[in-house]
């Protein structure tokens, strides 16, 4: 089985209120899965499903290769985007108490914190209570109690906000590391920059339906429209350019007569670049030839635009 | 693997470690022996200053009437007038003059007797100092009437009338009031522990979705689960406080007893007998140890055990039902200030409960009302506990009421568990505004 978690056809209402409409997804084993959509699209409910903190109304939802049982709790690690501690417990007791809770031993679980206390340099906090940290450290010690237990699968809703640059780059090589080690990672969020960094997959979820899913290299593909940004060193641009708007299609162009260089935007019909690439190398020097390749932030808004124009 | 049993005592913990719960816990104990031995000691000092009252007896009479006793000493004047013993009664700082001038009849000697004293007298010193006038009236007329000071003295006898029930258990006066004591207290503490640990269940409700913890650990456990966990180890931290209560206050009343040097007779308030007639006394003193047998008899023969246990069986219905409804309250809300609409309707029956408690069943524990309210699901654990001391059966509850009113609070419990699990359940992720009760009734039908 390769797919850690597949959710087949998931339909949730909340009275008259359809939270999630027939969805479908197939998160794969030890990958990191960009779960994205604005707010308020389903996001949360489908996570809460998954969690089994709330159960679909129709559709099923399997955890590697088996029907979402309550014995998978203790295989699945969920950081929520309001999380919290109990602000008058200790943090050693409270982060022993969450992973028992988990299904861990005591024992075991007083070994894991150690180690992970020292990983993330958390050592002498064992005795302050969550009230005397700040928020930071909070985060800290939230993230340890998600991965304490070593799910098989580790859902994070939003898990950098709160953080400092610093830290939130902490966290994320930590979760990188936890990928490395073998771990599938659900990966919630509307900022799209880490989706970038992180995700392998993603799906869109809007408007309670999945609109747009797949492996992110893919969906960019898809996505591209054949323009190419071309640096090139000229002289005599004016000749270069009149030849060139008879057989490509130029959306801008800009010259810096001081430096000779001539910036080109230019929409090709297909991504087949060798004649352009040859044309161009006949007349001038190139000196920059990139295809423009759309962003996860660039799909995302264009796909919901598309979504809402279809709508209406 | 089961995880209640780690929620109830996370829960017990941090209710016990709770400095507020910690302070409460020992000083209450602390406060209210200390508010008891105050009472005692006011008591007692009140009770050992003893009165000393000059008789200026010019009458015939009342010749062995005033006799000094434990609380009151007699100095009796001779051969002075009124204004000198009044002088002399000011002088050595007695506490008052008794004048009986001298007439030629008893009645008249009683109709002219004057006390003074500096300040208006107490109500105690003027009580004794008529009935031994008036004994004394009693005594000379009944004399006239031809009985002898003896024979006096043998009819002189109080009186109880003898109870009975029907089936012929006897039964004496002011037994009721005691098993109403006792019925109430049942009543009050059930009534006491629900709204305190309620309150808690509730708070600790809150301080989960406020703090925002809620989610990361129904992530783990089933929202039911962790309600009843919250429940059951906050009611254990509750009879852990009463235990500690219980025990640290009978400590504390028996140091401070041995400290203060009070005797605990002093404590019980009984009325010692103050008739001037020392032969009649005896038969009063006698009359009262019986009668003492007889309550302390009639208390061993209340149903003690079967009153325990249904106390039990009610303490634990009645609480389960009701912790689950504040649990509920808390979970719908987001804030204490909001609970208070939810509340009031909460403690409205249990404040009906104690009220019907002590005006209905107690003068007619087996009338309509008192029966109506220990069915009653919501008012059942205080009013049949407080109707209980008349026995089970026979004269006292029938057995089919108390078993239908089990029946119903169980089955209540049920459904009151259910639903308050259904809106716990959606209220602990809901934020932002102040739910309707309309909106609450929404939130039932969300399937899980």
């Amino acid at each position: 089985m390769s797919h850690i978690l597949v959710a087949n056809e998931v339909t949730k209402q909340f009275g008259s209120h359809t939270a999630l409409k027939n969805v479908s997804l197939e998160i794969p084993k030890n990958s990191i899965y960009g779960l994205l959509g604005p707010n308020g699209a389903g996001k949360t409910t489908l996570i809460r499903i998954i969690n089994q903190i709330t159960f679909p109304d129709q559709g099923a939802v399997y955890f590697d290769g088996e029907l979402l049982k309550s014995e998978h709790i203790a295989q699945i690690g969920y950081l929520p985007e309001e999380r919290g501690l109990y602000k008058s417990m200790k943090v050693g007791e409270q982060a022993l108490y969450l992973a028992q809770l988990k299904g861990l031993s005591k024992s075991e679980a007083k070994k894991r914190l150690k180690y992970w206390f020292e990983r993330l340099e958390i050592g002498d906090w064992w005795n302050k209570k969550i009230q005397e940290l700040s928020k930071g450290m909070a985060q800290k010690i939230q993230f340890v109690v998600t991965v304490l237990h070593e799910p098989k699968l580790l859902i994070f809703d939003e898990p950098f906000s709160g953080f400092d640059p610093i830290n939130a780059n902490i966290i994320k090589e930590q979760i990188l590391s936890l990928k490395e080690n073998g771990t599938s990672i659900i990966f919630s969020t509307h900022r799209m920059e880490s989706v970038e960094e992180l995700c392998e997959y993603i799906a869109l979820i809007h408007k309670s339906e999945k609109i747009l899913d797949g492996k992110l290299s893919d969906i960019k593909k898809a996505y591209k429209n054949n323009i190419f940004e071309i640096g090139l060193e000229t002289r005599n641009q004016e000749a270069l350019l009149l030849e060139m708007k008879d057989k490509f299609q130029i959306l801008t162009q800009e010259y810096d007569s001081t430096e000779n260089q001539l910036n080109l935007r230019v929409q090709l019909p297909s991504d087949q670049s060798g004649e352009i690439l040859s044309f161009l190398g006949a007349r001038a020097n190139v000196n920059g030839f990139i295809e423009t390749i759309p962003s996860a932030n660039d799909i995302f808004i264009k796909t919901i635009k598309n979504k809402n124009i279809d709508h209406e | 693997m089961n995880k209640l049993p780690l929620i109830i005592k996370r829960e017990y913990i941090a209710k016990v470690r709770n400095k507020s719960f910690v302070v409460m816990t020992f000083l209450s104990p602390i406060l209210m022996v200390g508010m008891i031995l105050l009472i005692a000691y006011l008591t007692q000092l009140n009770d050992t200053e003893k009165k000393v009252i000059g008789v200026l007896n010019e009458s015939d009479y009342f010749a062995n009437e005033f006799v000094t006793s434990e609380a009151t000493s007699y100095i009796n004047f001779q051969d002075i007038t009124l204004a000198q013993a009044k002088d002399s009664t000011m002088n050595m700082g007695f506490y008052g003059l008794i004048y009986l001038p001298n007439e030629p009849n008893l009645e008249r000697v009683a109709q002219r007797a004057f006390f003074y004293s500096k300040d208006a007298p107490s109500a105690t010193v003027l009580d004794k100092l008529e009935n031994s006038i008036t004994g004394r009236l009693r005594q000379e007329r009944l004399q006239e009437l031809g009985l002898s000071p003896k024979e006096y003295a043998e009819m002189d006898r109080s009186y109880n009338i003898n109870i009975e029930t029907f089936d012929g258990l006897q039964n004496i006066k002011g037994i009721n009031e005691i098993k109403a004591i006792i019925g109430g207290a049942f009543g009050y503490l059930i009534m006491m522990f629900i709204i305190i640990y309620g309150g808690f269940v509730m708070r600790s409700v809150i301080e989960e979705k406020t703090s925002r913890i809620i989610e990361v650990i129904i992530s783990s456990v089933k929202p039911f689960h962790l309600m009843m966990g919250k429940i059951i180890g906050t009611s254990l931290a509750g009879i852990t406080q009463f235990g500690i209560w219980i025990i640290s206050g009978t400590i504390l009343l028996f140091i401070g007893l041995a400290i203060f040097d009070i005797d605990p007779a002093s404590l019980t308030n009984n009325d010692r007998m103050t008739s001037g007639m020392v032969s009649s006394a005896n038969v009063d003193v006698d009359a009262l140890t019986q009668n003492i047998q007889l309550y302390a008899q009639e208390i061993f023969d209340l149903p003690i055990f079967a009153m325990l246990f249904f106390f039990i069986v009610y303490f634990v219905l009645g609480y389960l039902i009701y912790s689950s409804i504040y649990a509920a309250i808390g979970a719908a809300v987001d804030n204490e200030t909001d609970t208070q609409q939810f509340i009031f309707p909460v403690i409205l029956p249990l404040m009906l409960a104690i009220y019907v408690g002590f005006f209905s069943v107690f003068s007619n524990p087996n009338g309509p009302i008192a029966v109506a309210f220990s069915l009653f699901p919501l008012t059942s654990p205080i009013v049949m506990l407080m109707r209980l001391p008349w026995g089970i059966g026979e004269g006292g509850v029938p057995v089919w009421q108390l078993i239908t009113s089990i029946v119903i609070l169980i089955a209540t419990f049920i459904g009151i568990v259910w639903v308050a699990a259904k809106i716990y359940r959606v209220g602990i992720l809901m934020y932002g505004k102040k739910p309707s009760y309309k909106e609450l009734y929404k939130w039932l039908k969300y399937s899980s």
